[in-house]
């Protein structure tokens, strides 16, 4: 690296950005400190460590403004294995994160227009509307993306990851690898086991000539260990859930989240979480509950409605119900066994065949009757999300087995994770009345 | 008239219906108008005719359903349309089973269990398809009036297939099937089917438990009937006052009080 840019990033994002970021932080927590949240006779003010959460989340896009005067950028997909690529010491964008914080932001919409005016279907995700209208018109609410200088893809949450990125590789004109996953039925095989891993082998000479440097096997395993504590942390977190009151809602998870997608292999990721547990257990000790009269508890299933997480916590809070557990949030604390720093790439191999994506509906039915004993839940929410087939497809059936099978009451809340126009307020909050009703709340 | 004790208000899309109790649960009055686009200015008509007929509503309970429930600054209590629509009909049928309420705005299918609770329901997608809109646009597109639709598709055995369930495609496909020379009457028949089927579909949904019970404004419609009928191969239970059973079921909630 010249010294020129090295000065450049250093200077906006070590001395102005970390600075500008800690005073954000430090007003943040004097809001809470003041009690600026505690008017609300629903639901608890959010964690005081949201503050924290929030500097991390703007100091990695900080990062990523400048990340291309400091070294070499990755776009990753949010499942894929990135433990090589840290190592490497790429800087990494998740495309589906920026998607998230744009449907937070409510600038989805407009975003996601930029991509359809040039010809992309409405049928497409969400998602990956938002990124390729981002792509194309350099419309975000963080400011400005790094260019990628090698793109990561995995098959392990879809299908549409595969004509995405390979869009984003003939825009940007840099090298794509994809890792395909054999879909998991039942078990995997170790001949499945073998073929991600041979990928992956593969990937890393690619990897190692756009990084310009060797991958030192050390840090692979330290990269992984990383990993690991930090999955193992939010494993715990989401496991003290089970409590009742539950401490947090999903809503708090969906938020608290972004760290371990987007910052995993990270020390600081892991003093985060760990900061996070001891908040959290610091509430269980208080009794105090997300949601101040909590009377029902729910499971979410599906990714959140990002622009609409306030509205659903307060709506459900008013009836005194919380959504105590999600798959989606599971899905980055369930794999972690499988983790192995000591054998990282068999056992990456391992691991990314696992997402809840990549089993089947079966598996998935299963995975939630589970979290509705662990964490006597009354009732299910089933997001069907327009934007993502993988995970809806199998939910008719899954909402029929739960009532007839297991009599666990569950409800069909049509919607979309990033695009509003698909939201209709008043036919989910009647859905979701008469749903309450039922539960007789 | 026996004295009233509770009142319930469905303020629906389509049509605003209002029912007096009296103490034992039966109906005593009730009242029904086409929805106005000043709701709020129909609301206090509605109550200022009830208080003609009850005296002073101070004291009375009222639970307010349907989509305009919120509208309702009087209401003691607001309750969904399909917890009151499946409360109403328990009361008057006494039998839990499933319960098809075709309304203005959305079509839902209710499970009912035998004590008389939800235990299931669904309601139709974002759009008409499915509805009283559904048949309502059509029929001011054929010129007949709502309440001879029914017996109109009926007069007739031969059936044109409606492909679309999309009200406003549904709409162009009946230009061109009269730009095609074929009678009203068949075209009426295959909105009726069109129309069945898609309820059918929501049934399914839900698992149909027997009986089959049907509320709603577009009960009325004896194609409807005859259609859920042979596609379901169940006999359809009607309560005395279909269109009234939310506002019912809220009175009765207003009588818990």
């Amino acid at each position: 690296m010249s010294i020129g840019p090295a000065l450049r990033y250093h200077w906006n994002v070590n001395l102005l950005g970390r600075a500008g970021l800690r005073w954000v932080r430090w007003q943040a927590e004097r809001r809470v400190k003041r009690g600026a949240h505690g008017k609300s006779h629903i639901l608890t003010p959010p964690l005081k460590i949201s503050a924290r959460t929030k500097e991390l989340i703007g100091r990695h896009y900080l990062k990523g403004r400048y990340a291309n005067l400091r070294g070499k950028v990755a776009w990753v997909t949010s499942g894929a294995p990135i433990e090589f690529l840290k190592a490497l010491d790429f800087y990494l964008l998740y495309p589906e994160n920026h998607g998230a914080v744009c449907g937070t932001t409510r600038t989805a919409v407009d975003i996601c227009a930029q991509a359809e005016n040039a010809g992309y279907s409405r049928d497409i995700c969400s998602y990956a509307r938002t990124d390729l209208g981002t792509m194309l018109s350099c419309q975000t609410p963080v400011g400005k993306l790094p260019k990628p200088d090698l793109l990561l893809t995995c098959t392990n949450i879809c299908q549409t990851v595969l004509h995405w990125y390979r869009v984003l590789a003939h825009h940007f004109d840099v090298p794509l690898i994809l890792i395909d996953t054999p879909f998991v039925y039942t078990e995997t095989t170790d001949h499945s086991v073998a073929y991600v891993k041979r990928q992956l082998e593969e990937a890393i000479p690619i990897a190692e000539e756009v990084a310009g440097q060797s991958l030192d096997e050390r840090k692979l395993k330290e990269v992984t260990r990383l990993s690991k504590l930090a999955s193992e942390l939010w494993l715990e977190l989401l496991g003290r859930c089970r409590h009742r009151p539950a401490p947090i809602s999903v809503f708090d998870q969906f938020i608290q989240m972004a760290p371990i997608v987007e910052m995993r292999g990270d020390n600081f990721t892991v003093d985060f979480y760990a900061a996070m547990l001891k908040e959290v257990d610091e509430r269980i000790a208080q009794v105090i509950g997300a949601v101040k009269n909590e009377r029902k508890r729910l499971l979410w299933d599906n990714l959140p409605v990002w622009y609409r997480l306030r509205y659903l916590a307060e709506f459900l809070g008013r009836h005194g119900v919380v959504i105590a557990a999600s798959t989606y949030t599971n899905a980055w604390a369930e794999l972690t066994p499988k983790m192995d720093p000591e054998r990282p790439l068999e056992s990456m191999a391992r691991t990314y065949m696992y997402p809840i994506l990549n089993r089947g509906t079966g598996d998935k039915l299963a995975t939630m009757r589970q979290m509705i004993d662990d964490y006597r839940l009354d009732g299910v929410i089933l997001h069907s999300d327009r934007s993502c087939k993988p995970y809806s497809v199998g939910q008719m059936d899954q909402r029929d087995r739960l009532i007839r099978d297991f009599g666990v009451p569950a409800l069909l809340l049509e919607a979309d994770h990033n695009d509003s126009r698909s939201f209709s307020k008043e036919q989910v909050a009647n859905r979701l009345d008469a749903f309450i009703e039922m539960l007789e709340v | 008239m026996s004295k009233i004790q509770a009142l319930g208000l469905d303020v629906g899309s389509t049509t605003v219906k209002m029912v007096g109790l009296d103490a034992e649960g039966e109906m005593a009055w009730h009242f029904l108008e086409q929805a106005e686009p000043l709701l709020e200015n129909q609301i206090a008509r509605f109550l200022e005719r009830a208080r003609n007929v009850t005296g002073p509503l101070d004291g009375i309970p009222l639970v307010a359903t349907g989509y305009g429930r919120g509208l309702v600054n009087q209401a003691t209590r607001t309750v969904t349309e399909i917890t009151c629509h499946a409360r109403g009909i328990y009361r008057e049928l006494g039998h839990g089973g499933t319960l098809v309420d075709i309304g203005g705005q959305d079509s839902k299918v209710i499970g009912i269990s035998p004590q008389g609770k939800v235990i299931d329901f669904t309601m139709n997608d974002k759009c008409a398809a499915g509805t009283g809109r559904f048949l309502e646009n059509t029929a001011s597109r054929l010129k007949v009036s709502l309440d001879r639709m029914g017996p109109e598709a009926l007069s007739v055995s031969d059936e044109v297939s409606i492909s679309s369930t999309c009200t406003v495609f549904a709409e162009s496909e009946v230009i061109s099937l009269i730009a095609h020379g074929v009678s009203i009457a068949s075209i009426l028949r295959g909105l009726h089917r069109s129309l069945v089927k898609r309820m059918v579909s929501m049934i399914l949904t839900v698992g149909l438990t027997p009986p089959l019970m049907l509320s709603g404004g577009v009960a009325q419609n004896p194609a409807i009937r005859q259609m859920l009928e042979e596609e379901t191969g169940q006999k359809i239970i009607l309560p005395h006052y279909p269109q009234l059973m939310g506002a019912c079921g809220a009175a009765l909630f207003a009588l818990d009080a």
